[in-house]
């Protein structure tokens, strides 16, 4: 038995506010590129498991040809294998087409009865990509998941985090699981591992390999920034902590805002 | 063709964005001259199905089983599936909770339906939906576009205004489920859904955050930010440097990893104000900070702000709200 872990490269997060509108649409986004933080927890999932199961891993990402980073990142905290799924022949692919090409890229490696993937991505914020590779292999969705209590038998049975709570849930296997960041700490890549990982092959699978084709459902218009409102703070000031206090609750009443 | 709203159901009763779901969807519902559905699902659906009467649909679906009794997907799905055939919608909507996301996005999926997932706004044109959604971890706007008949979306919270119970209600129509138990794939083996007395972080309209400057003494800071928070009827929020450290639960984190806020009020209480907690608050109407360093880039982002000790000031801030809200 397998395990798959879906890995998206995406910019550093603290550059995200530099991204511009114009490079977001030409989809060259000019930032440093890392291994999209919520899918560290998947991929540290994926190696908890392994040492619990006896399962092997494989890191599956789509992305331009030249998004391995994210791969060798998986690759150096000692994920097994990885592979690349190039988009090029893909279009603007939605979730659905991206979804359709991870699916079957996910069938590609025979054996694999876990799917394990992040919350969400930080550029394409959908939380949705781990729906459509369930849907598209007809296989059980566990979302937000804090622990997988057990594995076997056919049966998953997992804690998952809900609004207002928490759940215990059983479903069959094979199963898509993506992973809340209570799952794991994840471990930094080795010494060792990283020169594993940049000596690695990473051997790439392209559309037509996987006989998928653009299937997207929707499509990005009218990229924009946010208005940036440009607001000028009010420093309340005063002879005591109890006039500032009184001030600043006058203001605030004064906005109508409670 | 009509607008669908799937009406979550919780221990404390609706989702309450769903009645922001019922004003906007009666907005799209009268643009694609169509009908404006509700869709309530579980083991017990009178009173939400009463409640989506009273706020305006022109029909309420039910479907009524034991099998619905806790949320599955698989359940549900089937159940959405059931609803969008019979009510001929074209628009599917849910708010963006995390069973509404999963509901939408895997039961778009199935109906081979394009989703613009935790929408931030929704128009028609050209007799479609277009949905605006907040990328890059609300640093880009984009509109998504939709070239499937059938269109999803999951709806973020405090999105629009809630419609107001008004008693004009449509009719009731109970639909089957279509499954037995054994049909249903996943077991729930044990729920710790609770109802809350704790108002819900992304509903608030008011929301207090507490972060690192409380590490004097963590216990007290965050027992005053509540205290602010009780009197103003508000949401406790946090850092995430208040989180790793320990000193409030995760479901508190507000921000790039935690949780994205929209609320009318937001006040920051010893947090600098980093880029990443910025991207979970920054869409707030007036943001209030209180830190005691004048160069925190907190006060750049700010509406009001006091430059003080948290300790000193929080306790005077909370006396001067009791005096004025009784
Ligand atoms: C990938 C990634 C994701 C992240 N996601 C998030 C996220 O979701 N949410 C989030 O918040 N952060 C997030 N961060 C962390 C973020 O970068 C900051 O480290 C964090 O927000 C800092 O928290 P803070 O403001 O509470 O602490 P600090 O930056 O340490 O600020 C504490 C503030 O308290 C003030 N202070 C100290 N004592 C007092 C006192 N007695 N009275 C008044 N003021 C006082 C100080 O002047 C200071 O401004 C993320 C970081 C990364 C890399
Ligand atoms: N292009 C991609 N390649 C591999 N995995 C992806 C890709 N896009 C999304 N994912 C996975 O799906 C999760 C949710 O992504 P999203 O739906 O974009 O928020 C991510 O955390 C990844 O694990």
């Amino acid at each position: 038995m397998k395990i798959a872990v879906l890995i998206k490269q995406t910019p550093d997060t603290a550059e995200l506010p530099k991204v511009s509108a114009e490079e977001v649409k030409s989809g060259d986004v000019n930032a440093t590129m890392v291994i999209n933080p919520w899918d560290e927890y998947a991929a540290e999932e994926a190696l908890l498991l392994d040492d619990r199961f006896g399962a092997g891993s494989v890191a599956l990402s789509m992305g331009s040809e030249d998004a391995t980073d994210a791969l060798k990142h998986a690759l150096a905290m000692g994920i097994g294998e990885a592979v690349l799924i190039d988009s090029s022949a893909l279009g603007d692919a939605d979730m659905w087409t991206t979804a359709a090409a991870l699916a079957a890229a996910v069938k590609e490696q025979g054996d694999v009865e876990l799917v394990l993937t992040g919350k969400q991505s930080v550029d394409g914020n959908s939380g949705a990509l781990f729906a459509g590779v369930a849907c598209k292999l007809g296989w059980s969705l566990l979302t937000n998941v804090a622990k997988i209590v057990d594995m076997g038998d056919g049966f998953i049975t997992v804690e998952r985090m809900v609004d207002g709570g928490q759940e215990t849930v059983q479903a069959p296997l094979p199963a898509v699981v993506s992973v809340a960041k209570e799952i794991n700490d994840p471990r930094y890549p080795s010494f060792m591992g990283i020169r594993k990982a940049n000596r690695a092959n990473i051997p790439v699978l392209t559309a037509a390999d996987l006989g998928v084709s653009d299937v997207s459902a929707t499509e990005w218009a009218n990229i924009r920034k946010p208005e940036q409102v440009e607001t000028e703070v009010v420093i309340i000031e005063g002879d005591s902590v109890a006039e500032k206090a009184a001030k600043l609750a006058d203001a605030i009443m004064a906005e109508k805002v409670i | 063709m009509s607008v669908l709203v799937w009406i979550e159901q919780t221990p404390d009763g609706p989702v309450s964005s769903s009645w922001e779901l019922a004003g906007k969807g009666r907005e799209l519902a009268d643009a694609l001259d169509g009908k404006l559905v509700a869709l309530v699902m579980g083991a017990e659906t009178s009173a939400a199905a009463a409640a989506a009467q009273a706020h305006g649909f022109d029909t309420v679906y039910t479907i009524t089983d034991p099998a619905l009794a806790n949320y599955r997907l698989s359940a549900y799905a089937a159940g959405l599936k059931q609803a969008v055939t019979a009510g001929g919608a074209t628009v599917v909507l849910a708010a963006a909770t995390n069973f509404g996301r999963e509901l939408t996005a895997y039961g778009a999926c199935q109906l081979g339906a394009g989703l613009a997932a935790d929408a931030v706004d929704l128009r028609v044109e050209g007799g479609k939906l277009v949905a605006v959604r907040s990328v890059y971890s609300n640093n880009i706007l984009v509109d998504i576009v939709f070239e499937t008949p059938v269109q999803v979306a999951s709806v973020r919270p405090r999105s629009f205004p809630l419609l107001e119970a008004s008693a004009s209600g449509g009719e009731i129509t109970a639909l089957d489920l279509g499954l037995a138990e054994d049909d249903i794939p996943e077991k729930v083996l044990e729920s710790k859904v609770t109802a809350g007395s704790e108002v819900s972080l992304t509903d608030a309209s008011v929301v207090v955050s507490g972060g690192r400057g409380v590490a004097s003494d963590p216990e007290k800071g965050f027992a005053l930010v509540t205290e602010l928070a009780d009197v103003l009827d508000a949401a406790v929020g946090a850092s995430r440097a208040a989180v790793d450290a320990g000193y409030i639960p995760y479901k508190h984190q507000v921000g790039q990893t935690g949780k994205v806020v929209r609320p009318d009020l937001y006040i920051a209480v010893g947090i600098s104000g980093a880029i990443q907690h910025l991207a979970g608050m920054g869409g707030s109407k007036v943001i209030v900070a209180i830190n005691k360093d004048s160069e925190a880039p907190i006060f750049e982002k700010a509406n009001y702000g006091i430059v003080g000790d948290l300790y000193e000031v929080l306790p005077a801030l909370t006396v001067a709200f009791q005096e004025r809200l009784g």
